[in-house]
């Protein structure tokens, strides 16, 4: 009866109200005032004509000497809509329906969109990373920017992963909002708006682009190996780690202040590879943890380990003769839970161990970018020249020098 | 005027912050701060979401036009909640069982399930957008002289943010009240005078304040007023804080309505009507010596045949063109002027009459003129031709803001309907049996008479209604109850007058000072200086006060010393010079030691001299 307009008896009066979705066994009836109201007893009267209404939504007109745009959603949010009625949100995805939402857009550039998933983030597989990264590079070859629309909670791997399989010669954009974009104060809008100007912007290279404080009144466009997500619900929860910021998105100026180095707009061919290795894992280490978890992966095939060390890049010394064997046919890269700073493996006696044992320094990378890393090198190259690469900046993944 | 045959309807709705520890949907504190409090300040837009079937909200709709950016106080007693940085955390469990009890106090039905709602509202006063409210009960009553007055319904809703200021393209808010719980009580229009408004918002106001559980002072309960006659509109008035106006609200807008019903026939004789062309005036304006219009974007509109209404009063002091000004000042412009009130303000004749040929009006018209940023004062100026349209039909419905002095100004259109959507975030409340076994509170009226029997009857209610009542019926078991009553009340009332802070009192000074009293520690005269040295020292111990104040040993020997030096006096007038000098002892220990106890012992001391 979801849905339905429906007259019923409780406590002695009469209530007219469309029948909401219930998780409780009660009647769920939404009244003329709005109000959402539980009934545990009722008698239904009757059940009343529902009128669909369809919405109106004008037709996008393409505006000549604007660049054109492509946004392909991943099922990210960024502008949905609320039937009052029944208090349903859903998400839309029609270029005519984004502009309908933010006008602004129309004044930036001609936007194409694309439902390329309807996935929660959380639900993201490498397997979408390659299909993404192939819809990417299709569209790079006609559009001037690419904006992806993404859930927040996994966004900075999937920047992480298309930063490692596609050179680009222009901006590609990941976007998201932080508060559902059903709310007047959602964060969508502002975000959309500066990822819109990035992505037309003289910049070459993956990027993700949130609000950079709980204010108002700018981006922040972070390298899409060197951001991650460090709060669970702020809208400045994007931080570039161990690395400055590429750019700063002004609110509502949109003037773009480029803030680090860059790979440049045409810097670099169009290049796609779009192999990945799936079995590669992350292991956070803690005080206690048996280094059998490293050898249950390994027995399943694993020949990727990055392992999220304490401090300098540590795990307890009795892990040392696991590592040692597994080593032999597998890359095993230290990173620090930390988050901040650069792994050292040289410092301390234990460090000196692993080293010797054939774990690999992960430099200044966030443990997740190393994860897509490995399984980048080990689905495009042999062993030893993973083994190789796995040290070497490729994307803008290491920094050589660490600054405050 | 007769309300009965113009068809006066009046529904009230009550908002009562409650005095819960924490707030609805956190953990904070429900205490309001000083702005100056505030460590960090953070700034937002809002932007209005369409509903599916491609319809905004017109009232959301006029607040983004105004496009302003909000500013935010924050508090260390605020958190990323009120900061809309962090979801909200579940239904405060104290707030909804004190909701309960109200409903169950106005003979209500209260819902099996109660589901919070997101109610849109995009003027900056909530950071999300909208106000988390849920229906919590419905279908009840109460009797107000013998006539039973309809409650519709009764919410818990969240109290928006404090407004600390505002110009043009801002305003500024301060986060401290965000989130305090209220009850929204709604009547039916039920109420067909302005005096029976006052009555059933102070009978609603005695049946929240018996619950004990609400806050009090100023801001903390607001009413809005529904109101509409017969050919008129309803018009919702917001934020009436003093119950004392409520009947000259309705009054005054039972008035204003009237008067437009008015212009309406008169403008429809005249065969006026409303120009759709905004005309840009700058250039008439460029020499003025008009302060408020110089070097600004000066646009005009044409009234054809209002000349004289726009300035036609309508409320006592305001004006049809006041109504217009309001508008004006709502998309953050300092107001309008019209051809009805100029030359003046610094506006010339000459002026005035080049405007009038600019925009092509003849001695019957009246043309409008706002001044400011030109996006402004074009959108204003759009919303003021649908306003002077309006008065072609009549009344608009509209919502419009309480004054002080009883009189309204325009806030925004009405609210439709259509702008809620369920807040996903909280989940809903399953109303159980011991939810609903809440204890019904004594209400003050029914208190109050039976203080009757131990004081004044005025006495009996103001104790009844105060916040300390418990120690008043504590205390009257072992003190004398007027005594108790002094102490409680009359004392803080006369030093509230002499300007000490008694605000900073505590239940626990009164019982102090009642305590004090009971040991005789001081006479009940004290009360007065204890209560004043408590104020202006919350610490001070029951051994500061007895020094500060003195106690009784030294009555003796003063006067001993008395008797000595006024020897010939009483020599002179025998028992008879007690009263003079008595009024010597009072001046020394008047608030030290109880008057009859001092009077006692000179009538002894003299009577031994004279013996």
């Amino acid at each position: 009866m979801t849905g339905k307009k429906v007259r019923i008896r409780a406590k002695g009066k009469i209530f007219e109200g469309i029948v909401m979705p219930s998780f409780t066994g009660n009647l769920v009836l939404k009244l003329e005032n709005g109000y959402n109201v539980g009934f545990a007893e009722y008698e239904l009267l009757e059940v009343l004509e529902d009128v669909e209404r369809v919405p109106i939504i004008s037709e996008l007109k393409r505006k000549d000497g604007l660049p054109d745009v492509k946004i392909i959603s991943t099922g990210g949010t960024i502008a949905s809509k609320i039937d009052y009625r029944t208090g349903a949100v859903t998400s839309q995805f029609t270029a005519e329906e984004i502009i309908a939402d933010i006008p602004e857009l129309a004044e930036i550039c001609n936007v194409s969109a694309e439902l390329l998933f309807n996935i929660l983030s959380e639900n993201m597989k490498p397997r979408h990373w390659i299909e993404l990264a192939r819809r990417v590079y299709e569209a790079l070859k006609s559009y001037e920017g690419v904006i992806i629309t993404h859930g927040t909670d996994t966004m900075h791997y999937s920047s992480a992963a298309i930063s490692f399989m596609l050179s680009t010669p222009k901006p590609v954009v990941f976007v998201g909002a932080q508060r559902s974009s059903d709310r007047p104060s959602s964060d969508a809008a502002m975000n959309l708006l500066c990822s819109a100007k990035l992505s037309i912007s003289d910049v070459g290279e993956v990027l993700v682009c949130m609000h950079g404080s709980t204010s108002d009144d700018y981006c922040l466009a972070h390298r899409g190996v060197k951001v991650r997500k460090m709060h669970t619900s702020r809208r400045d929860a994007f931080q570039s780690i161990n690395a400055k910021p590429v750019a700063k998105i002004n609110y509502p100026s949109l003037e773009v202040e480029w803030l680090s180095w860059r790979y440049r707009r045409g810097e670099r061919e169009l290049v796609l590879r779009d192999k990945l290795e799936e079995k590669v894992v992350l292991i956070k280490f803690f005080p206690g943890l048996s280094a059998e978890i490293i050898d249950f992966f390994h027995s399943k095939g694993y020949r990727g380990f990055v392992i999220e060390g304490t401090g300098l890049g540590h795990v307890s010394t009795d892990w040392i003769e696991t590592l040692k064997r597994v080593c032999e046919d597998s890359i095993v890269l230290m990173t620090s839970q930390c988050l901040y700073g650069r792994v050292c493996d040289r410092v301390y006696d234990t460090g000196r161990d692993l080293l010797k044992a054939g774990v690999i320094e992960g430099e200044d990378m966030l443990p997740e970018t190393a994860l897509v890393k490995l399984m980048f090198l080990l689905g495009n190259y042999d062993l030893e020249t993973a083994k190789e690469l796995v040290k070497v900046n490729l994307v803008g993944e290491i920094e050589k020098r660490s600054q405050f | 005027m007769d309300y009965g045959d113009l068809g006066l309807k009046v529904g009230i709705e009550i908002h009562q912050q409650l005095d819960t520890k924490h707030k609805l949907f956190c953990f904070c504190p429900t205490a309001a701060r000083e702005v100056e409090d505030s460590n960090f300040e953070f700034f937002r837009y809002l932007r209005l979401k369409r509903s599916e079937i491609g319809e905004e909200d017109r009232a959301a709709k006029e607040e983004v036009e105004r496009s302003r950016r909000f500013i935010y106080k924050y508090y260390d007693s605020t958190c990323l909640v009120e900061a809309d940085e962090e979801p909200p955390r579940e239904l405060n469990r104290e707030a909804l069982l004190i909701a309960i009890q109200v409903a169950k106090m106005l003979n209500m039905e209260v819902v099996d399930e109660v589901h919070v709602m997101r109610k849109i509202v995009i003027d900056g006063s909530n950071t999300t957008g909208f106000q988390r409210t849920a229906l919590v009960a419905f279908g009840g009553f109460l009797e107000v002289e013998g006539r039973r007055i309809g409650i519709s319904t009764l919410c818990l809703e969240e109290e928006a943010c404090r407004k600390i200021e505002e110009g043009e393209g801002y305003a500024v808010y301060s986060l401290d009240r965000l989130g305090i719980p209220l009850v929204e009580i709604g009547t039916d229009p039920d109420i067909d005078s302005p005096e029976m408004a006052k009555k059933v918002a102070a009978r609603l106001g005695m049946i929240l304040r018996s619950t004990g559980k609400v806050k009090r002072g100023l801001g903390t309960i607001r009413q809005d007023v529904n109101i509409s006659i017969r050919d008129g509109a309803r018009v919702e008035i917001k934020g009436v804080q003093e119950l004392d106006i409520l009947d000259k609200i309705v009054e005054y807008e039972v008035l204003r309505q009237v008067n437009l019903l008015k212009i309406k026939e008169e403008l429809k004789e005249r065969g006026a009507e409303v120009k759709e062309e905004i005309f840009d005036v700058t250039k008439v304006f460029e020499n003025t010596r008009s302060k408020i219009i110089k070097n600004k974007t000066v646009k005009a509109i044409l009234l054809k045949n209002f000349a004289g209404i726009v300035g036609r009063e309508i409320q006592p002091g305001r004006r049809l063109g006041t109504e217009f000004a309001d508008i004006a000042k709502t998309y953050g412009l300092g107001g309008i002027f019209h051809t009805d009130e100029l030359p003046g303000y610094g506006i010339s004749e000459e002026e005035v009459r080049r405007l009038r040929e600019f925009a092509g009006a003849e001695e019957s018209d009246a043309v409008v003129i706002a001044a400011g940023d030109a996006v402004r004062v074009e959108k204003a100026l759009k919303r003021i031709i649908e306003r002077a349209k309006f008065c072609l039909t009549g009344v608009p419905e509209e919502t419009r803001k309480a004054n002080e002095d009883g009189t309204t100004s325009y806030l925004r259109p009405l609210p439709g309907a259509a702008r809620m959507y369920p807040e996903t975030d909280v989940p809903p409340v399953v109303i159980t049996e011991e939810m609903l076994n809440v204890e019904i509170p004594e209400l003050i009226e029914d208190r109050a008479k039976r203080y009757e029997r131990l004081l004044p009857k005025d006495l009996a209610w103001e104790i009844a209604d105060s916040p300390y009542y418990r120690i008043f019926e504590e205390y009257s078991e072992k003190l004398q109850p007027t005594v108790v009553a002094r102490v409680l009340h009359l004392v803080p009332a006369t030093l509230r007058k002499e300007g000490v802070d008694v605000e900073k009192l505590e239940e626990e000074h009164y019982r102090l000072v009642l305590d004090m009293i009971l040991r005789g520690e001081i006479a009940k005269e004290g009360a007065e200086e204890a209560l004043k040295l408590l104020s202006e020292n919350p610490s001070y111990t029951a051994e500061d006060l007895k020094e500060k104040i003195g106690g009784a040993e030294d009555i003796d020997s003063f006067i001993a010393k008395l008797i000595e030096e006024k020897a010939d006096l009483i020599a002179e007038r025998g028992e008879a010079a007690f009263k003079p000098l008595m009024g010597i002892v009072m001046k020394e220990f008047r608030g030290k030691v109880d008057g009859k106890v001092l009077a006692e012992k000179l009538k002894k001391a003299i009577r031994d001299f004279l013996s």
